[in-house]
């Protein structure tokens, strides 16, 4: 009577049963550090050796995994520092995949843990950033955490987890062609809110899940950490396997809920009811359909990150942008080099820049407001991205509207926020 | 525990207000510190005393998994969060890296408290005392891990 996060947990901390509530020690297969939290765990590191601490060898470098891609290219001479500092750290502890900047594949963390299958089913992973969320998709319990904590599960293998209760969200039958996971996701935040699933787990399901790509579901997972999430988690099925062997992943050990689990509380979706839906300023939860704010002038279109920027988002842009030209700013950034190269042979990025487009590299960038991009006052953003809080971009007074790619690409074609059906 | 309250009378304080973005780069964390709150209150560093306590609504600390929000606020010298509710993470950063408390009050409690008020905190007893308003009033036990961990000194220092 367990469903699939609970039986991860459970094997994971060597017991039979496990049920919401419980505090548990949790054995981690797979942990994931970047430039921002790479250099926070070092830190910690650094106060630990001050007060008599010998960290000397970290429990397992084989299931370490490092990323470069808030602040890259790097932003400045403190960011500059940071990848040499966890290039460092890296080969003072032995830990061989790290993803370099500019070498080979690189991009953002969460898009590599599965272009790179760096996180396999029925694993519990555990990151250094708040949307490691993400990874659910792939069949396992994927969790961000802090600094401290990361830092905790580099030496010890292990960390104290909260078992969730679940939610489960079923969507009957296919998204309509003009709709992605992100509208869904989008109208999903706005019905339980910001913290809706707070210390929760967000379990996808259904036949409109089963229909959907590996991709979509990720989109779905990465943004379950705007409802508060713990984590977010898709049941592995023939897809995924395929998605999996792909890339090279065939051994893992599959977790599946039991016929006759408990969730807390099941919400059902009408997939060929959801609509193009945007997140207006400054919250997630602050929905709107697309088409009211068809008044809504804009200044800039931003297509990027790892909610945004996956292959499938960038054919979907593609798709609106082909043949016409874009009527404000507009940026793609695709969310790997991967991803990057695969646009390039479909002929995206000719596309786009035909468009009148700029393209950049992988990075988290103007996603967090760190670089690359940033808003200035009073500018007014519509963006693939997964947070629009104050400052969020950029200037605290500037305005983001979260969309899906269609609905962005739509909207940089006319200025205005356009629902992609209205384009003519 | 004693201290003086600095309030928000609003929900979903996020990650991004309580250190915005830009500032991730930087792990030194007295330098973190000046930048607390920047993005909700421009006056915030100018106007946190050691061993304030920052009051607010639910949700505090959404959004990121930057330990810099608990660090910068503590490096500030804020002791205390006491808010409806919490975002996971926040949560779990303020306690384990042994930051500062993350205390959640009730309905009644949260309106009462004014800016400025004088408050004791009084983690052994579950009582939050109003010295300005001379009331008391109860705050959520904490659960029993967390509180090991508190008592502890944080996560490094807990013996499971």
């Amino acid at each position: 009577m367990l469903n699939i996060t609970e039986k991860i947990l459970a094997r994971a901390s060597g017991k039979s049963k496990v049920s919401p509530g419980d505090v548990i020690f949790v054995n981690v297969d797979k942990v994931m550090i970047h430039d921002v939290s790479g250099p926070g765990v070092i830190a910690v590191f650094e106060k630990l050796k001050k007060i008599g601490m010998k960290i000397d060898k970290l429990w397992d470098p084989d299931r370490v995994w490092v990323a470069e891609d808030h602040f890259v290219p790097a932003a400045d001479k403190i960011s500059a520092q940071n990848i040499v500092s966890l290039t460092n750290f890296t080969k003072q502890f032995g830990i061989k995949k790290h993803f370099k900047y500019g070498m080979g594949q690189y991009g953002i963390c969460h898009t590599l843990s599965h272009e790179e299958a760096m996180v396999l089913p029925g694993e519990v992973y555990v990151g250094g950033d708040s949307h490691t969320n993400t990874t659910g998709a792939l069949g396992a319990f994927a969790a961000g955490l802090g600094h401290t904590d990361i830092a905790y599960v580099l030496l010890n293998g292990k960390i104290w987890f909260k078992v969730p209760e679940t939610l489960y969200f079923k969507l009957n039958g296919k998204l309509p062609d003009h709709v992605m996971a992100k509208d869904l996701i989008l109208k999903i935040i706005g019905d339980i809110g910001n913290d809706g699933a707070a210390y929760k787990t967000m379990q996808f399901g259904g036949t409109g899940i089963s229909e959907m790509s590996v991709e979509s579901r990720l989109t779905l997972t990465n943004m379950t950490t705007e409802a508060g999430a713990k984590s977010g988690i898709v049941e592995p099925d023939q897809k995924l396997r395929d998605y999996l062997t792909a890339k090279g992943a065939t051994k893992y050990d599959e977790v599946h809920s039991d016929a006759d689990a408990q969730y807390e509380k099941i919400y059902e979706y009408e997939g060929s009811e959801i609509e193009p839906t945007v997140a207006k300023p400054f919250s997630p939860e602050n929905i709107a359909i697309a088409r009211d704010l068809s008044s809504i002038e804009l200044d800039k279109a931003y297509i990027g990150s790892c909610t945004g920027a996956k292959l499938e988002d960038l054919q979907a842009a593609a798709k609106i942008l082909k043949g016409r030209t874009v009527k404000i700013r507009t940026e793609v950034l695709p969310a790997a080099i991967s991803i990057f190269k695969k646009a390039m042979e479909e002929g995206l990025l000719k596309i786009f820049l035909d468009a009148g487009v700029v393209v950049g590299p992988p990075t988290c960038g103007a996603c967090c407001g760190a670089h690359m991009g940033v808003l200035a006052k009073d500018e007014i953003c519509i963006s693939t991205t997964n947070r629009n809080f104050p400052g969020r971009m950029g200037h605290v007074e500037s305005q983001t509207y979260l969309a899906s790619p269609l609905v962005v690409a739509a909207s940089a074609i006319t200025g205005k926020i356009t629902d992609p059906r209205d384009l003519k | 525990m004693k201290g003086s309250v600095i309030k928000y009378e609003r929900d979903n304080i996020d990650t991004d207000v309580i250190l915005p973005g830009p500032y991730l780069k930087i792990h030194d964390y007295a330098e973190l510190a000046k930048h607390a709150m920047e993005g909700l209150d421009k006056d915030f560093h100018k106007r946190v005393k050691p061993g304030d306590f920052i009051v607010a609504g639910k949700n505090f600390g959404c959004g990121s998994s930057r330990e810099h929000a608990p660090i910068a606020l503590s490096y500030s010298g804020v002791k205390a969060v006491l808010a409806l509710s919490f975002a996971r993470i926040f949560y779990r950063n303020a306690v384990d890296g042994a930051f500062l408390l993350p205390i959640e009050i009730d309905e009644s409690a949260y309106h009462d408290i004014s800016d400025i008020d004088s408050l004791e905190i009084d983690i052994s007893k579950n009582e939050i005392k109003n010295l300005t308003k001379n009331k008391v009033y109860k705050m959520k036990p904490f659960p029993e891990l967390i509180g090991k961990i508190i008592q502890a000194g944080g996560l490094f220092n807990y013996k499971p």
